[in-house]
């Protein structure tokens, strides 16, 4: 493996991630990642001089909506994938500003 | 010996856009409605669901920048800037990072002390605001509406130009100015339409390097603004002086107890990973769009007030305020064309229209009124068939229910008695009941007659002209 995945990496990713990984299940992510990183590097062989990054597969532009409204009332719809709803509103553990 | 200090201050402004749907669904912006009943998959971020950009969320972007001078990005795209709060529930917001839409723009401000300055524009970028967290105070829980989630916002990133709390607030009145004038938004801060992060450092006058800056958030008023501006400088220069450290870092104002405190929540890390959003196909702005969307461009309130000056002969003062409003502007301009005189016109607007406004709690932009039914009362006015009294209690009817004033004195009855022999008769009845009056006014009492064109009037049911009354009077007597 080249890419060596330190415990201060896999420290910040965790916390980016809002994981909480046990000491196994780090040293497992560690080992995971560097060979990911490894399998991406081989995109280094190629000479990528002078070629623009893409971020999309097709060469579509300007897909737009018009500025009219077309949504309906489907609260009920949406609340029903929510684990818990009060008074029409999603229910999330406590949190502050 | 003390050093003096300067502070530097730079401006993130976020623009909620007046669009009648969201900027990736079709869900209404409608403020008001019941929580939740505003969503749909793709702004309450659901697995599968596809954001396509309302276009005229890019229109008022572009008009936006146009205004303030700024280069169009004529390739753009959008990013995703993740971080994971229960207001965001993509667990990313969709915004640009590398290709904004605007960049390199400037506005010129005046300050009220009459500092002249550019304050040049980074960049502006389009992007989504998020939901609306409730927090129980009692509860174990809080609680999610995302009827705001998705709502188009713009971000205007200004370089650190300005010096002082002055400064600010007429950039921010500019922008606010500019912006409602395009009818892009109505920039409200205190409904948070318009909304101020302020980035701020001192430095020793004279020097060439910045200090380290904070970002103050939660600033909902021009008042809290140059209150949270004075306490940071005055934190910094104490932290500085004391030979510590200022931390750069969020601080959120509290407008009770006018002090700032670090938003430090444990693990927070910034570092938001932005990348391209897939889900978004980049913009191509043409020549086209832009050449149409400059052609919609109304005049700005500096041109409006050049033409004024040249053009209606009014007070400066008057003006001002009627170029406060672009839809005020646009009643006085409109009211003028339909003949009437200019002045007369201003003083409606100044006195008695936002009289009303004011007493009604609504804005310049409620005016209901047509120009043409304002030109007519003026008229009626000028001619005396109405005197001032009768002519604002028309224009009151008028200002609730855009009545025509013509009928509405007509069916009223409410026009002068030009009748002059009536009025004659009335007097002269007036005259005869009130002999200490005639007295009065016989032995030197000027104000006298005062009473007596009280009593005329009453007597005529406020149906005559008062100046009529007072020379017929004055003769009779």
């Amino acid at each position: 493996m080249n890419n060596v995945i330190s415990d201060e990496t896999i420290e910040y990713v965790g916390i980016l991630a809002k994981l909480e990984l046990s000491d196994e299940e780090k040293e497992a992510a560690k080992s995971d990642m560097g060979r990911m990183l490894d399998y991406i590097d081989m995109l280094g062989e190629l000479d990528t001089d002078g070629v623009e990054p893409m971020s999309h597969a097709f060469p579509v532009q300007n897909v737009f909506r018009e500025d009219e409204v077309t949504g309906i009332d489907m609260r009920d719809k949406m609340l029903s994938n929510a684990p818990e709803e009060q008074d029409g509103m999603f229910v999330v553990p406590k949190t502050f500003d | 010996m003390s050093t003096d200090y300067e502070t530097v201050i730079g401006l993130e402004v976020h623009v909620e856009l007046a669009t009648k749907t969201k900027i990736f669904c079709g869900c209404s912006t409608e403020f008001g409605g019941e929580p939740n009943t505003h969503t749909c998959p793709v702004c309450t971020g659901m697995p599968g669901s596809l954001p396509v950009l309302n276009k005229k969320v890019l229109e008022y972007a572009c008009a936006v920048g146009l205004a303030t001078s700024c280069d169009v990005t004529r390739y753009c795209k959008f990013d995703r800037k993740n971080y994971f709060y229960p207001d965001n529930p993509q667990n990313y917001q969709i915004s640009q990072l590398y290709l904004p839409i605007c960049r390199n723009g400037h506005v010129d401000i005046e300050t009220e002390s009459g500092i002249k300055k550019a304050v040049r524009i980074h960049e502006i970028h389009m992007e989504e605001d998020a939901g609306k967290l409730i927090h129980d105070d009692w509860g174990e829980n809080s609680l999610v509406d995302y009827n705001r989630s998705g709502v188009p916002l713009i971000e205007i990133v200004s370089e650190p130009d300005m010096r002082s709390a002055e400064e600010v607030i007429a950039y921010l009145e500019k922008l606010r100015m500019t912006i409602s004038y395009l009818g892009a938004s109505d920039c409200k801060l205190q409904e948070g339409s318009m909304r101020a992060d302020v980035n701020l450092s001192v430095r020793p006058v004279g020097s060439e390097e910045f200090g380290t800056r904070t970002e103050m958030k939660n600033l909902n008023s021009f008042r809290s603004i140059a209150r949270a501006i004075a306490g940071e400088t005055e934190r910094q220069i104490d932290l500085i002086e004391s030979g510590e450290k200022v931390i750069q870092e969020t601080r959120r104002w509290d407008d009770d107890k006018e002090c700032s405190y670090a938003m430090r929540s444990k693990e927070d890390a910034q570092d938001y990973r932005y990348f391209p959003d897939p889900d978004l196909v980049p913009i191509s702005v043409s020549e086209e769009m832009l050449d149409e969307i400059r052609s919609r461009q109304p005049e700005f309130r500096d041109a409006k007030i050049a033409r004024y000056k040249g053009e209606y002969g009014i007070p400066e003062k008057d003006i001002l305020l009627i170029t406060e409003n672009k839809h005020l502007a646009d009643v006085f301009e409109e009211t003028v064309s339909c003949g009437a005189p200019a002045k007369k016109v201003s003083n409606w607007l100044m006195v008695e229209t936002m009289r009303l406004l004011k007493e009604k709690n609504l804005d310049p932009e409620d005016i209901r009124f047509s120009p043409a039914h304002l030109a007519a009362l003026i008229d009626l006015a000028e001619k005396r068939t109405v005197n001032s009294t009768v002519a604002k209690e028309v224009f009151e009817d008028m200002f609730d229910t855009d009545c025509d004033p013509v009928k509405y004195v007509e069916e009223h009855g409410l026009a002068t008695q030009n009748d002059e022999g009536a009025l004659r008769e009335t007097i002269a009845h007036v005259i005869d009941e009130n002999p200490q009056s005639v007295e009065d006014y016989h032995n030197g009492k000027e104000k006298a007659i005062g009473f007596l064109v009280g009593q005329t009037m009453k007597a005529m049911q406020g149906k005559c002209d008062p100046g009529s009354v007072n020379r017929i009077l004055k003769e009779l007597l």
